[in-house]
């Protein structure tokens, strides 16, 4: 098997809030606060191969965009290895360092409070390529152009500041950006949730022609599992900071095994799902700084029996190419 | 459709914003009903006048906007011009609202169950035991665990799809006639969304409320409205029953709209995409508002189309719809 594009191993990002003065103080004084850690990642590991999509769901606090941040770099995990093209990036030289961050870029949820508002367009896409080299200053406005042009908006534009722009147009100035540092894989965390559904449909046809004329691959993280059926090569299921089923989309979406992604694919409203009796899963998700032991979701689970509340269990194969962290498969195989 | 159960009719409404830089037309002539214990979708994107048509019907449209023509007819009664305290005791008690983000409805300084009596005390005269328990009744019909407790809570004190619940119980509190709820749950998890959306289907069910549903999202009007309403740039493009208005759309805006739902059936196929994006309404294209962003637009477009109905129970607003043996 060839070297994956990106591939994360054991990945835990912990997220501590330290205790301030008055608080060191107070505990001087017998008062035990403690530190407040929230464990947003829990042991991940995600490979994602070249020219693949890989979508990661997952509702709000499940930890999905911090292991976008970790993939992009701007986060570096709390343990556990990133590896880019088999290389880990902890140990790679700065220069290298440099080489393997700006091949993977990021394009955000809003891009309103991602784009600079003082910077006309032709800076925000031109800055980075010009600094790193990419393209000499001569070039810099004939490469910003043809980058407009691929991302379907009028080079004309480019002298224009963000706000002139509408939603959709300036998610497009958010793509052109994360494309101008020729990047080979970009993670779009929630890039198309903040627009309107026929502004989506056209940035969703975007990617996906990008993909293409590129070759790029993508992590996809979303909380819409529609928009990550109609991209994703394969899906992530996440819970409280843990993968619980990782499988190709298809075989994910005909078969859903673990409970969570059952209830999870239930829930989600369809087309062609008229007038139809919602049964909703009970419950809340737990909080992050307090999560329950065993298996995360065994509070809401139908199914949990003893060992769920008990011991966490492990992501294990239960068909080729197809991962699921469940005791129910454990005997009683494979079924949904 | 029977008018003698008709809870809310609205004909001809038009509110327009009158601003320094021109006239925002942002509701122009929109009429529909709604039945006793009927659910209406109003769907549409962002700025396509869904959300003035409801605060229209609950008279909070604020300066410079003004209702300017047409009529609310709320179980016969006209709504447009009604005095203010008539009407104020009619929103709250009979017509209830349930906005996008519940921190609006709730006072974060006080605490749960002060606002309920409060909402209760406002338009009933009964003691503060008896809207207490009210209060308690409500909160676990609408599936809070414990409601004793969480009534002596804060709002912060509660996550997002608990607060919601919250306002959905506190817009329950008088039984009212008429529920508007404007993107109650666009901004909650899919599973929070789902147990709302079940909540709010078994109380029309039971109680024989009307319910407008607001939303730009298509899917979950396909799970819980029986009628639904298009909009698009302040008009009604196409309205009708859920069914055949998602199996067979006629206007090509509601077309474009349906096939822009990534699902199942086109995995990994490009979506058909509806070509530009909605127009200011300040600077409306003129005839049809669809028209630059049509694929049928022609000469005849250049007149704005009246609202026709061409099949039984179905209206659109189009000089070519999709209909089934014609082009």
């Amino acid at each position: 098997m060839s070297v994956p594009l990106i591939e994360l191993q054991n990945v835990t990002k912990r997220f501590v809030k330290t205790l301030d003065l008055a608080e060191k103080v107070a505990n001087l004084l017998g008062a035990h606060i403690r530190e407040e850690v929230v464990q947003a990642v829990d042991r991940v590991n995600l490979r994602v191969d070249t020219g693949e999509v890989v979508g990661l769901v997952g509702e709000s606090g499940c930890g999905k965009s911090t292991i976008g941040r970790i993939v992009a770099g701007t986060l570096s995990p709390s343990d556990g290895t990133v590896l880019y093209r088999g290389q880990r990036v902890a140990s790679m030289s700065p220069a290298e360092g440099r080489q393997a961050a700006l091949k993977v870029q990021m394009i955000f949820q809003d891009p309103l409070a991602s784009l600079n508002p003082r910077m006309r367009v032709r800076d925000i896409i031109g800055e980075a390529p010009r600094v790193h080299g990419l393209v000499g200053p001569s070039e810099v406005e004939a490469y910003v152009d043809d980058i407009l042009l691929r991302v379907g908006l009028d080079p004309s534009y480019k002298q224009r500041y963000p706000h002139q722009f509408s939603g959709g147009q300036r998610q497009r100035i958010g793509v052109a950006r994360a494309l101008a540092v020729q990047p080979e894989f970009i993670v779009c965390d929630e890039a198309v949730a903040a627009l309107d559904v026929s502004i989506q449909a056209q940035v969703l046809n975007l990617f996906m022609k990008l993909r293409e004329e590129l070759r790029l691959t993508y992590l996809f993280i979303s909380h819409d599992i529609g928009v990550v059926e109609h991209l994703a090569d394969r899906v992530a299921i996440m819970y409280l900071g843990r993968i619980v089923e990782l499988a190709p989309t298809e075989d994910l979406f005909a078969r859903p095994n673990h409970p969570y992604t059952q209830a999870l694919l239930r829930e989600v409203p369809r087309l062609d799902t008229r007038q139809h009796a919602f049964e909703p899963i009970k419950g809340e998700i737990p909080s992050p700084l307090d999560p329950p032991p065993g298996c995360h979701f065994h509070p809401r689970c139908p199914h949990a029996y003893k060992p769920c509340r008990e011991q966490q269990p492990r992501l294990i194969e239960i068909a080729p190419e197809r991962l699921c962290a469940c005791y129910l498969n454990n005997g009683e195989g494979y079924s949904s | 459709m029977a008018e003698g159960n008709s809870t809310l009719a609205v004909k001809d409404l038009k509110t327009y914003f009158f601003t320094k830089a021109g006239v925002v037309k942002a509701v122009d002539g929109v009429s529909f009903n709604v039945n006793q214990g009927q659910v209406m979708g109003l769907v549409g994107e962002s700025g396509c006048g869904k959300s003035v048509t409801g605060f229209s019907i609950l008279g909070l449209v604020d300066s410079p906007g003004q209702v300017i023509n047409g009529r609310i007819l709320f179980k016969g009664e006209d709504l447009v011009g009604l005095p203010e305290p008539r009407m104020q005791r009619l929103r709250g008690n009979r017509i209830a609202m349930i906005f996008q983000d519940p921190m609006m409805t709730l006072n974060p300084v006080l605490r749960i169950d002060t606002q309920m009596i409060e909402a209760i005390r406002t338009h009933e005269k009964v003691s503060r035991d008896q809207a207490w328990r009210r209060s308690r009744d409500t909160l676990g019909r609408i599936g809070i665990p414990s409601p004793e407790e969480r009534l002596k809570a804060y709002p912060h004190q509660f996550s997002g799809g608990m607060r919601q619940r919250v306002s959905i119980a506190i817009a329950l509190l008088h039984k009212p006639d008429l529920i508007i709820a404007d993107e109650p749950t666009t901004a909650l998890d899919v599973t929070i969304q789902g147990q709302i959306l079940y909540e709010v289907q078994k109380l029309c069910r039971e109680t024989s409320t009307a319910l407008i549903w607001i939303t730009h999202d298509l899917t979950v009007i396909a799970g819980l409205a029986d009628t639904v309403c298009v909009m698009y740039a302040g008009k009604i493009v196409e309205s009708g029953d859920v069914d055949p208005v998602l199996d067979e759309p006629l206007h090509p805006y509601t077309r474009g709209l349906i096939g822009s739902v990534p699902s199942h059936s086109r995995r990994g196929q490009p979506l058909p995409q509806i070509p530009g994006m909605t127009p200011p309404l300040l600077n409306l294209p003129d005839g049809c508002a669809f028209r630059p962003r049509c694929p049928r637009a022609d000469d005849a477009c250049m007149q704005m189309p009246d609202i026709t109905s061409l099949l039984p129970e179905r209206e659109v607003r189009c000089f070519h719809p999709h209909l089934q043996g014609a082009s």
